[in-house]
């Protein structure tokens, strides 16, 4: 446990090292502004919830979450370190989840700052603070799942950009995966248990449910799991690919 | 102690490393030469746990590289080739990422970083960034993380490539005096290294073991070995000296204006070389005996192998 503690401070510490943290954390405040008060028509709806806020989310971290993730080991692989890293005595789990936990802490850290919103809202009405806990809880769950598929990418690939785009690629399909046009495309041929299945791994249904304030065990278990899945895939992918 | 036994690494196409056995006492400084692509920082990687064998094993003062693979790493200073450093952060939050990755804290950890610190002489750099340091330095900083806890087994890869000659001698003497309860070894193909800091070389081409002694016995494969050399300005009797007992025959040098005398294996010749010159009164500025040259043992060695 103490190995995973001090790998996941260098990495964290790593990412305030460069502007990249500051720049990320401007781009996804400015962003989420944008898309809440303009293409969510927050004052527009009327509603005393954060809604137009949250709905962004799957979509805004589409693009914002590989870009955290793209360096977490395409940079190791590229820069050699890995090869200090894994000659270190320390095991792959402690590596792999030490530094997916960096990632995602940054990423609350960037999610907490957007706290105005809760007080904006908070001024003009009375919401459901509840709801706004299980909004921000399950965004940053989606946000994990996306760190996760993004860490995968980022040990099958040397070069960050090759990463980047096969996790927005593969995030994507996790977002598309409940849409009628994907499910239409299973429901001729294949039996109804694959379609429910596919159905069942999207984010967005998942997501929306526990943005809606119901926290279900089976979407906390649906996040979990696909985050140790994904985080188990990394580890098997770097023992693979680490010395090419 | 190292003991490698039959070591092989397969690559798609090649193979790196092929059957490769051999131990390591404590106290040696091993030279692992060969030419590039030998297989030499394949078998460090495989040592060093980094890389599985294709089949073999090799354990690190008892413990099983691929069983006990953490243990092992313990008891391992590892210098990657290229020294791979975290170029963001400073010198001393790396060697302090090292040690607590070691698992010191507090009072330790402040002492092992400076007592490393002060072994390569880094105070200079301690506050800057990795990525702003000269090559030089790059490589000392590879030095300190490998050598913070102290280790029974120091593993580096070519600690001197690409460093200047005063580097170069700086980390050989660190090596020298960090050796002595040590296992250490060191690849390179640099020859003039082996000489200065190794106690025994190995050679690999192609994966496999082609020799292994200590330099001296390395050199003494060399047909340079017990040779004379006489430098003098006036022509001497070649055909004098080729006619003395034991001697292999004699090498004309025209650019130093010198003459190999060389020897038959297991002869020395240099007394009745010696002799010839006094008897007939030859005025010879420079006469040496040569150990060997370990260049030409190694290029008759691996080229052997290669075609």
């Amino acid at each position: 446990m103490t190995q995973l503690s001090v790998v996941f401070k260098r990495e964290l510490a790593s990412y305030f090292a460069t502007p990249l943290a500051y720049v990320f954390i401007l781009i996804f405040l400015v962003l989420s502004g944008v898309f809440t008060f303009y293409l969510g028509g927050f004052f527009e709806s009327g509603q005393a919830n954060l809604s137009a806020f949250f709905n962004f989310h799957p979509w805004l971290y589409l693009f914002l979450v590989p870009a955290i993730a793209m360096r977490l080991w395409a940079e190791e692989r590229k820069s050699g370190t890995i090869e200090l890293l894994m000659t270190l005595p320390i095991t792959r789990f402690d590596a792999v989840t030490g530094k997916f936990l960096a990632a995602w802490v940054f990423a609350g850290l960037a999610l907490l700052l957007t706290f105005p919103m809760v007080i904006t809202v908070n001024y003009l009405g009375e919401p459901d603070n509840g709801a706004i806990l299980t909004g921000y809880i399950g965004s940053w769950l989606l946000a994990g799942g996306y760190l996760a598929i993004g860490s995968c990418m980022s040990a099958l690939a040397k070069n960050q950009v090759i990463a980047f785009i096969l996790a927005v690629s593969l995030c994507f399909l996790f977002i598309v995966s409940g849409f009628p046009m994907v499910l239409d495309g299973f429901s001729g041929w294949a039996p109804q248990w694959l379609v429910d299945a596919v159905a069942s791994l999207s984010f967005l249904t998942r997501f929306e449910a526990i943005s809606k304030g119901v926290i279900d065990l089976r979407d906390l278990l649906y996040f979990v799991t696909l985050i140790a899945a994904w985080l188990a895939a990394t580890a098997v992918v770097i023992d693979l690919k680490k010395a090419d | 102690m190292i003991e490698i036994r039959n070591l092989t690494k397969r690559f798609a196409q090649h193979t790196a490393v092929d059957d490769l056995s051999f131990s390591v006492q404590p106290g040696e400084v091993l030279g692992f030469l060969g030419p590039n692509g030998a297989g030499k920082s394949t078998t460090m990687k495989m040592l060093t746990g980094f890389l599985a064998p294709t089949s073999g094993s090799a354990s690190i003062l008892g413990f099983d590289i691929q069983t006990d693979t953490l243990k092992a790493q313990q008891q391992i200073g590892y210098l990657p080739e290229g020294a791979p450093c975290y170029g963001d952060m400073t010198v001393r939050s790396f060697l302090d990422f090292i040690a607590e990755v070691r698992g010191y804290k507090g009072a330790e950890k402040r002492e092992r970083v400076a007592r490393a610190v002060a072994q390569v002489e880094l105070d200079a750099v301690l506050e800057q960034s990795i990525e702003t340091l000269s090559k030089g330095f790059k490589r000392r900083v590879g030095l300190a993380q490998a050598i913070l806890h102290d280790p029974k087994v120091l593993i580096l890869d070519e600690p001197t490539d690409g460093l200047d000659p005063n580097q170069k001698h700086q980390v050989r003497k660190l090596i020298q005096s960090l050796a002595y309860d040590k296992i250490v070894i060191i690849s390179t193909h640099i020859l003039e290294e082996v000489s200065a800091v190794c106690t025994r070389a190995v050679v690999i081409a192609h994966g496999k073991l082609l020799a292994d002694g200590t330099p001296l016995e390395l050199e003494s494969r060399s047909r340079y070995h017990q040779a004379v050399t006489l430098v003098a300005d006036e022509a001497l009797d070649q055909a004098a000296l080729a006619a003395l007992p034991g001697v292999a025959g004699v090498e004309e040098n025209s650019l130093e204006h010198s003459l190999s005398v060389l020897a038959k294996p297991g002869q020395v010749i240099f007394p009745q070389v010696n002799a010839l010159i006094a008897e007939r009164g030859w005025k010879v500025r420079e006469l040496n005996v040569e150990r060997g040259r370990l260049d030409e043992v190694f290029r008759s060695l691996t080229r052997g192998e290669s075609v």
